[in-house]
């Protein structure tokens, strides 16, 4: 890639109140120039309200390697669901 | 690898998709990175024949409208290189293998755009037979190539629907400009029916794009689905498609054509269309010219950029 062209992440929150959720990604030698470029990539049609863009480079991910080590415990816990209490039929609104 | 293997077999399987940091066998990433990269090339060559009469459209109506799909493409284009960038390919990488001919663009954008009734047959024809595509497409499995096409989509609607537009104002004009609404869709029909890639018995990549569902239904049966689309748009305006033998089979209730000329095919893609050289000479030379950007753009950031979140 030619020096200081950077990847940047897009995120864009459609209305207040809803998450940012992320776009898809745009080239930017700086900061300013990848907010410009995500609005004229993804935002053209009223897609947003506001926008973000990170360094792709910032992005932490778990390796793929190590993805079952860290999310099989949401399986074996099931105590941390509401299914796996009794709760006597007569008792309401809980 | 067999547990990493049996995995990525196992979403394809279910019909999930599969994403960037997933194990994928190295065939299924060369081949998205070649369908995807021709892809890309074809959303951004394909803005020079549009191009080619922004200076002269009608009408400011018409100037702003081409202006927009234009910038529609160019995005297309953008959304594709980065879905290439997942895949470990720099967009740098693949504009290099454009440049030196080793990577390919839709044959159909190899043909010049004569008259103003040229852009609304690329905005039906060439457009259209691109969503029949990209709609099949938005199934793919790969996930980012996926989420590409279902944008893609939503904006390419419009592309199709100004292109008739242009072509009823046109087809319902005087007999000058229905004489070249029917020369438009004289050269333009067998271009847009060979976008579709060639028959099922001779697509070399086919096989296992489909068997990886990168590709979710074959060209052949995209090509017919087409045809069958447009050929009573065709008639609408007025028109006739070049072709003595496209007739309605009333058993099947598709449309018959005659054989497509791959030779003109194989040709235009191998380099020898009307509009290769200009295309890519284009191409490079604003590569080029626009160096002195890039380098600013680069020294100036290196002045002024700081880490705090403000512009």
């Amino acid at each position: 890639m030619e020096t200081g062209d950077n990847i940047w992440e897009v995120f864009i929150q459609k209305k207040p109140g809803i998450a940012f959720k992320h776009a898809g990604s745009v080239h930017g030698y700086d900061k300013k120039m990848a907010v410009q470029n995500a609005r004229d990539a993804y935002c053209r049609r009223g897609e947003g309200r506001e926008l973000w863009v990170v360094p792709s480079a910032s992005i932490v991910s778990v390796p793929m390697e190590d993805a079952d080590a860290y999310f099989d415990p949401q399986e074996d816990k099931i105590y941390r669901h509401p299914t796996f209490y009794q709760i006597p039929a007569e008792v309401k609104n809980i | 690898m067999e547990k990493h293997e049996a995995a990525f077999n196992a979403l394809i399987e279910q019909d999930l998709k599969i994403e960037p940091h997933d194990w994928m066998p190295d065939e299924y990433r060369k081949h998205l990175v070649r369908q995807v990269s021709q892809h890309a090339h074809s959303e951004v060559i394909g803005m020079q024949p549009e191009g080619n009469w922004l200076l002269r459209a009608p009408s400011l109506r018409s100037k702003q409208v081409l202006l927009a799909k234009i910038q529609d493409e160019g995005g297309h284009g953008l959304y594709l290189y980065s879905v290439a960038e997942t895949l470990n390919v720099s967009r740098e990488e693949l504009i290099t293998q454009l440049h030196e001919g080793k990577a390919r663009y839709s044959s159909v954008f190899n043909y010049p755009t004569l008259n103003w009734a040229d852009i609304g047959a690329i905005g039906w024809l060439v457009d259209g037979a691109a969503i029949v595509n990209q709609v099949s497409l938005q199934k793919t499995s790969y996930g980012p190539y996926s989420r590409a096409m279902v944008r893609i989509c939503m904006e390419e609607s419009f592309h199709q629907r100004q292109g008739f537009e242009i072509m009823i104002h046109m087809a319902r004009g005087t007999k000058e400009q229905r004489e070249m609404a029917q020369d438009a869709v004289n050269r333009f029909w067998f271009p847009a029916l060979m976008m579709f890639g060639p028959h099922d018995t001779d697509s070399a990549h086919t096989g296992n794009a489909m068997k990886w569902k990168i590709k979710r239904e074959s060209n052949d049966y995209l090509r017919q689905k087409f045809i069958d689309k447009t050929v009573p748009q065709v008639e609408f305006l007025g028109l006739t498609v070049p072709d003595p033998n496209c007739r309605l089979n009333e058993t099947t209730g598709s449309y018959e054509h005659s054989p497509l000329d791959w030779n003109e095919f194989h040709d235009v893609i191998n380099g020898y269309g009307p509009c290769n050289t200009d295309r890519l000479d284009h191409h490079r030379n604003v590569q080029q010219e626009n160096r002195w950007v890039r380098e600013a753009a680069a020294a100036y950031a290196q002045k002024t950029e700081t880490v705090n979140s403000s512009l």
